[in-house]
């Protein structure tokens, strides 16, 4: 055995699937200095990659988690760990079967192949065991899989250290982690201090208490699944394989089984969610099994031996067959569902590689890997990002009352608009209680309250002659209303809250430079201008866009998006000079920020202030503080919504005020409240204004979003070198607004896509680019003001053909006629953006 | 035939005993709980001879709320009813244990006929007293035979096996017998789903017996101290095997 | 004031628990006579453990094991002496003999008891889990009956001559001699036993399937001893319960013991803690059993063991 050395380049905590894979991978892309520690034995630790059920689900409606369940799936086949046995999701409700063929479309935008919608009796000949009566129908991926995840993780680990870049050390626990000036330094473990610049937490459960050792956040929590099982089956006392039939999820139920050897394992997430904290994790000696795994509730699981006896009576119903293996197995869950990856916006240096599941472990290895060695990963991680956490999101409350919320829906139907209901109402704007009383539908963003519409305008949905949606899904967290309230915008003005911007001033003699680094647009403009600009990744895709408002020589702000400004934030901190010369300030809570756009919006904001409003004295893209009575408030001429307005900021306290001000001035104009189903969705889709995390990742090119500018400044940026090749390039692929020719499905409803449904060629035939991407759509929503359902998609050169006929979208397992309305990023409505710049 | 079981509930412990605070008892958070091994082996036998000569088997325990999960861990792999002396947190001692048993006993057998056999595991896994079983014995009147590995029911009598050096021991006694069997009697069949199922349904009749004062009073309990030992390593992997061979000829083991 | 003391013997050979037990009753007296009572034969050499008068019980049914009778034997012997304390070995007998007579008198017995302090109440401190925790405990009784955790205490001889001798003829009733042996069976086909080895091997889970234990086998067979093994071994149905070591198992005092893959939870080490050496061979240098290991090789069983083997092997050659 080795000593333990006194420094390293890299640290990594935790021996699990993640940890072994992100050992290995680092190695692997270059870096031959990589120390792997486990307070745990090898090869099983006794995390929860020790228990693990171990199957590979391909297909998940998030493309994130596809890319990298794709990627972990290589990998294992690889290492020769894999063995396919397929898997079938199956339906016993209507309700299912709708789901299952939203999974088609999933798979068909994300390229996973082959998939198809079996019949019961087709699910009896793959299943014998399975009572196909009770059953609809279900949805078969042949290439999913089993895996052996230990021994994936011995191959892996044991590869880095013959290369001679890894040392592995077990039974080490760490004790303490000292950070200096926001950078980690080094970790005390009980076999030594070690000093690194590169720390990862990849402790599945046990994270959050690593991660608090050094005074970042991982917000998990430990939350049992139950599994039991049961043999020896008859059936399987024949089999020559681990497994032999496909896995199958019972998903109405909240169960699956599998072969496994001679057994059958049955897992279930139908019970009450059951969290523990991190700190009551038994030790290796005090647990009777392993840490992870605990004594079995068996009152918990009562129902399901009911439902599984239902499934598979063949089996469960067998009295010689026994229940042998039963645990209360804990799993790491997250707020919202998705891992926790990259490094920790408290500490620099300190990563975490957390809430990852054996499907997606050796892919988030290898994406982490990329990004620690080259500052960026291949697959786009924005939706697992560490620092996309609120304050408030990384408390154990919010933790727990989100993952309990989100447990019984692990193999939900969960609506794409589906909000949550609990721990509600954190953040409040200004404004709530003039919402509220204008019947305000309130949707949440990082924690915001927000209108979503207002039912006080409900009587516009008549006066507009808006339709409803006649498919329940299609209609579900949604309202004729926000068309309407549209419409009234475009027709006279809207006001709109949006406190939920974050915004940070960065300032300081280092601040322009900083600012220059971190975005593509040029910076130094003339102070009282607004720069709208993408930032990009090291590779040149999409890390965010936002504004940028000049308010002196050394003072800037940044405004962005509620949803992604906790990580946007990070970018800028990032890029701050080590010298202090730049200070970047959250003031996301200072300031509350109301939007008023329409044909009217000039009309009702000179009548309160006597400041120039004109189109000559406030051109387009200007910014500057106006008086409005009382208040002091920063003008911003800017519109996300395509129309005439302004953006205005004044400190958070004096918002109602400035809403009752400006809803007095515009009664007479017919302003209306409008929510941010207007704002993020109508109103930007007919001016095809990009989303970040819908048309902007970076997967795709600043050139494929056409969002080039003749210009590349001099400065250098991130991903500045990537940028100019793109410009080089021929894209391959361009984004388009695409709109429906005909709504009418198979039964004569009329069906109204929601999102990253495939676009195909008339026939069904998947459309993909050289790169490999497939078409799909990446933002839908109605274009009210002119009478359209308008989708945007990314289409290969070839198709993307301005009035192109030949294309469908796939919604429901069914088609839909769509034509290609516009190729590239020039807006449907009103082209020439007259409305915005007069 | 009747076969009456009485089980207790005790915690599966790990690799390493924690006590609580006042070291009353052992910390059971993370614990899970089972029938003490000894008793697990008479549930089935009882189950067993049920099967093979008809009748009805019970089980009995003495413990807290809780243990109704025994209880119905034993009914999933066929005993057909049960009987809960439900008690709170303090400990009965085994006199104590025994004349709840006692009366329980008494009051089903009034109902519904006398056990030709009642089981107890040899000792409890945790309280180690060795007593309960034979003290039910003689308050029933009843001939007991302690710590068996073979129990076979013929006409009127039982046959017990008892380990001794070199083999086992035979007793016959006449039935009605209590017996205290020990692990290794039988391998306890796993539960099946339907059995379960079956066992959620099955009856438990619920009493709180009042608890008298402990004459075998528990004050608290202690963890021995280890032997202080860390083993010498070796070394690691098969490398190891000369060092192991050296040990062997020290401890003369190798001849 | 005196103390009674059931002595077991074989054949007349006092069992080493028994004088054990002796000294032990000899510390509780303090100085108090000690008397002892063995049934049937008359029991060698207990003048030098103390003993004062040694009572022999003689009946027919003592030819064979009756533990309802021996018991009846003590308590008519305690009826006459008086006894603060009756003491025996917590043997599987011993206990069985004291449970009786504890039923029979309705007085709480202390079992196991690895110290005893006397007083009203008495003091004791009795052995849970099978040695792996301790209850201190108070008896409330006029007569404290106890057994005695056998390797609590070493037999200590005195200087002392006797005992006296007297015999007596216990008065049984029927339901005395209803629970007697009667026969014998299952004589062991020979080869080392588990209890009786010098070097045990064993192995747990790790091993993987009733076939891993070949290499068990093999290095037992090496070293003229038994193989033993967990009761998640028994329990998965891989080997027969009679190689069982632990707390429920076969109690094993070797000069070795060797264990593979058996991570040292308290019920097994209930087993085997008894053996003069233990080596651990385990892939976890945390787990549990190397606390209580003298040796331990850090390393998967199925490449350790036969590699030991050949070890073994290439020396003797």
């Amino acid at each position: 055995m080795s000593t333990f050395p006194s420094d390293t380049k890299a640290l990594v905590i935790g021996c699990g699937i993640v940890g072994n894979s992100l050992a290995y991978h680092l190695t692997d892309q270059g870096w031959s200095d990589v120390v792997l520690i486990d307070k745990g034995p090898l090869p099983n630790p006794g995390g929860s990659t020790g228990h693990a059920s171990n199957f590979i689900y391909l297909v998940d409606h998030s493309k994130e988690m596809t890319q990298l369940t794709v990627e972990s799936t290589r990998q294992y086949k690889e290492m020769d760990v894999y063995t396919e046995c397929g898997g079938i999701e199956v339906a016993r409700t209507e309700e299912r079967m709708e789901e299952l063929r939203r999974r088609m479309a999933s798979a068909k935008s994300w390229g996973i192949e082959p998939v198809s919608l079996v019949t019961p009796a087709e699910i009896k000949e793959l299943v014998p065991y399975i009572d196909e009566t009770i059953l609809l129908g279900g949805f078969y991926t042949p290439g999913v899989g089993v895996v052996d995840s230990l021994r994936a993780g011995t191959i892996m680990r044991e590869r880095a250290v013959e290369a001679g870049a890894l040392a592995v050390f077990a039974s080490t626990e760490v004790h303490g982690m000292d950070v200096e000036h926001g950078r980690i330094r080094r970790v005390h473990t009980s076999r030594g201090t070690i000093e690194a610049d590169t720390v990862v937490i990849a402790c599945g459960v046990w994270s959050p208490l690593l991660a608090r050792m050094a005074g970042a956040h991982i917000p998990l929590t430990p939350m049992v699944h139950q599994m039991i099982d049961v043999g020896p089956v008859p059936r399987f006392e024949r089999s020559t394989k681990a497994i032999e039939f496909p896995i199958v999820r019972d998903m109405d139920v909240f169960m699956y089984e599998r072969q496994d050897g001679v057994g059958l394992e049955i897992g279930s997430y139908a019970h009450r969610s059951i969290l523990h904290d991190p700190e009551e994790i038994p030790s290796l000696e005090e647990a009777a099994l392993s840490p992870t795994e605990f004594p079995f509730t068996q009152a918990d699981f009562d129902p399901q031996m009911v439902d599984a006896l239902d499934l598979m009576p063949e089996i469960v119903g067998d009295e010689s067959v026994g229940v042998k293996y039963a645990i209360n197995g804990l799993i790491s869950l997250t707020p919202d569902g998705m891992p926790i990856l990259g490094e920790t916006p408290e500490v620099k240096g300190l990563w975490s590689a957390a809430a990852v599941w054996v499907k997606e472990g050796p892919g988030v290895g290898k994406s982490l890997a990329e990004w620690i060695v080259h500052g960026e990963s291949h697959i786009d991680l924005h939706s697992s990002d560490v620092s996309r956490f609120h304050a408030h999101q990384q408390t154990r409350a919010h933790v727990r009352a989100r993952t309990s919320e989100a447990f019984p829906k692990t193999y939900g139907i969960i609506h794409p608009a589906e909000q949550w209901s609990s721990d509600r109402g954190i953040r409040l704007s200004p404004m709530y209680e003039r919402e509220q009383e204008l019947g305000a539908v309130f949707y949440e963003a990082a924690g915001w309250e927000r209108p979503q519409w207002y039912e006080a305008n409900a009587p516009l949905v008549e006066r507009y002659g808006v339709q409803p949606r006649e498919a329940e899904w299609d209609a579900r967290w949604w309202s004729p209303i926000i068309n309407a309230e549209h419409l009234a915008m475009r027709e006279h003005a809207g006001i709109f809250d949006l406190s939920a911007f974050c915004i940070f001033d960065v300032k300081g003699a280092g601040a322009l430079d900083a600012l220059q680094r971190s975005v593509l647009a040029q910076m130094d403009v003339a102070v009282g201008r607004v720069v709208y600009t993408p930032v990009l990744g090291p590779r040149g895709g999409f890390k965010s866009d936002l504004t940028i408002m000049r308010l002196g020589d050394e003072e800037f702000r940044v405004v962005t998006g509620g949803a992604h400004g906790m990580a946007d934030r990070k970018l800028f901190s990032d890029q701050l000079p080590e010298d202090g010369s730049a200070t970047l300030v959250d003031v996301t809570t200072a300031w509350t920020t109301i939007g008023v756009w329409g044909p009217r919006a000039r009309d009702i904001l000179s009548g309160v202030t006597s400041d120039d409003v004109s189109h000559e004295g406030f051109p387009f893209g200007a910014c500057r503080t106006v008086e409005i009575g009382s208040q002091l408030v920063l003008a911003s001429r800017i519109s996300y919504v395509g129309d005439l307005g302004w953006e205005l900021y004044v400190p958070i306290e004096q918002g109602a005020r400035l809403w009752d001000v400006l809803w007095e001035a515009g009664a007479p104009h017919g302003l209306t409240a409008c929510g941010i189903g207007v704002y993020g969705t109508t109103g930007r889709l007919e001016k095809c204004y990009r989303a970040y995390a819908a048309e902007l990742e970076s997967e795709y090119t600043v050139v494929e979003a056409g969002m080039s500018r003749p210009k590349v400044k001099e400065q250098d940026f991130v991903g500045k070198e990537a940028h100019l090749r793109h410009r080089e390039e021929e894209p391959a692929a361009i984004l388009c607004t695409l709109t429906v020719d005909d709504h009418a499905s198979a039964s004569g409803v009329k069906r109204f896509p929601l999102g990253r449904e495939p676009i195909t060629l008339r026939d069904g035939t998947p459309l993909t680019d050289r790169k490999g991407r497939r078409s799909y759509v990446t933002s839908a929503g109605a274009g009210p003001s002119l009478g359209k359902y308008i989708l945007l998609a990314y289409l290969a050169p070839e198709h993307a053909v301005e009035g192109s006929g030949e294309l469908a979208v796939e919604y429901m397992n069914e088609r839909y006629p769509v034509t290609v309305a516009v190729a590239g990023s020039a807006p449907i409505f009103d082209p020439e953006n007259a409305r915005i710049r007069r | 035939m009747r076969m009456l079981v009485c089980v207790k509930r005790v915690p599966m412990t790990g690799g390493k005993i924690v006590l609580t605070e006042d070291a009353q008892a052992i910390e059971t958070r993370h614990l899970g709980f089972t029938i003490s091994p000894h008793e697990e082996c008479g549930v089935e036998e009882a189950v067993r001879l049920v099967e093979q000569h008809g009748g009805e088997s019970v089980v009995l325990t003495l413990g807290p709320p809780e243990a109704v999960e025994q209880l119905r861990d034993a009914m999933a792999i066929g005993a057909d009813r049960a009987i809960h002396l439900e008690t709170d947190v303090e400990e009965w001692d085994p006199q104590a244990t025994a004349a709840a048993i006692v009366d329980a006993i008494r009051a089903d057998e009034a109902a519904s006929g006398p056990f030709d056999l009642v089981f107890f595991g040899n000792e409890a896994a945790d309280s180690g007293n060795y007593q309960v079983g034979t003290r039910v014995a003689y308050a029933l009147g009843r001939p007991v035979a302690t710590g068996l590995r073979g129990v076979a029911v013929g006409d009127g009598t039982v046959r017990c096996e008892q380990e001794a050096p070199g083999g086992r021991d035979v007793y016959e006694l006449p039935l009605p017998a209590v017996v205290t069997v020990k692990e290794g009697l039988n391998l306890p069949r796993y539960p099946s789903v339907p059995g379960r199922l079956r066992a959620q349904r099955k009856p438990v009749t619920v009493s709180s017996p009042s608890r008298p004062p402990s004459r075998l009073e528990k004050l608290r309990l202690v963890v021995p101290e280890g032997q202080g030992k860390e083993a010498t390593i070796l070394g690691h992997g098969p490398d190891a095997a000369p060092a192991v061979v050296e040990v062997l000829r020290e401890l003369g083991v190798l001849s | 004031m005196s103390v009674l003391v059931f002595v077991e013997h074989d054949g007349g050979e006092p069992t080493e628990p028994a004088l054990q037990a002796l000294t032990f009753a000899r510390g509780y007296a303090s100085g108090d006579p000690v008397h002892s009572l063995a049934v049937g034969l008359e029991p060698d050499g207990l003048g030098a453990y103390g003993v004062g008068t040694l009572h022999v019980a003689e009946h027919d049914v003592f030819g064979s094991y009756a533990p309802a009778a021996v018991a009846q034997a003590v308590v008519e012997l305690a009826g006459r002496l008086l006894p603060t304390a009756v003491i025996a070995a917590g043997t599987d007998a011993g206990n069985e003999v004291m449970a009786h007579v504890a039923a029979k008198l309705d007085l709480p017995l202390a079992a196991n008891c690895v110290e005893a302090t006397p007083g009203d109440p008495a003091r004791v401190t009795r052995v849970r889990w099978g040695g792996s925790l301790l209850e201190e405990a108070a008896l409330h009784a006029p007569v404290k009956l106890l057994t005695v955790q056998p390797h609590a205490v070493a037999a200590i001889e005195v200087p002392g001559e006797g005992p006296a001798v007297e015999r007596f003829a216990p008065v049984l009733g029927d339901a005395d001699l209803t629970v007697r042996v009667v026969g014998r069976t299952g004589e062991s086909a020979g080869g080392v036993s588990l209890s009786d080895a010098k070097v045990v091997v064993s192995a747990g889970r790790g091993a993987g399937s009733p076939e891993g234990f070949a290499g068990v086998e093999e290095l037992a067979g090496l070293l003229g001893g038994a193989v033993g093994c967990s009761r998640a071994v028994t329990m998965a149905g891989w080997r027969s319960h009679t190689d069982q070591v632990g707390q429920t198992g076969t109690k094993i005092a070797p000069d070795l013991y060797i264990a593979c893959g058996i991570s040292g939870a308290t019920q097994h080490m209930a087993g085997c803690k008894g053996a003069k050496a233990i080596l651990a061979i385990n892939v976890d240098r945390d787990a549990p059993i190397l606390s209580s290991a003298d040796y331990a090789v850090i390393g998967d069983l199925h490449e350790v063991v036969p590699a030991i083997s050949a070890e073994i092997r290439k020396a003797r050659s």
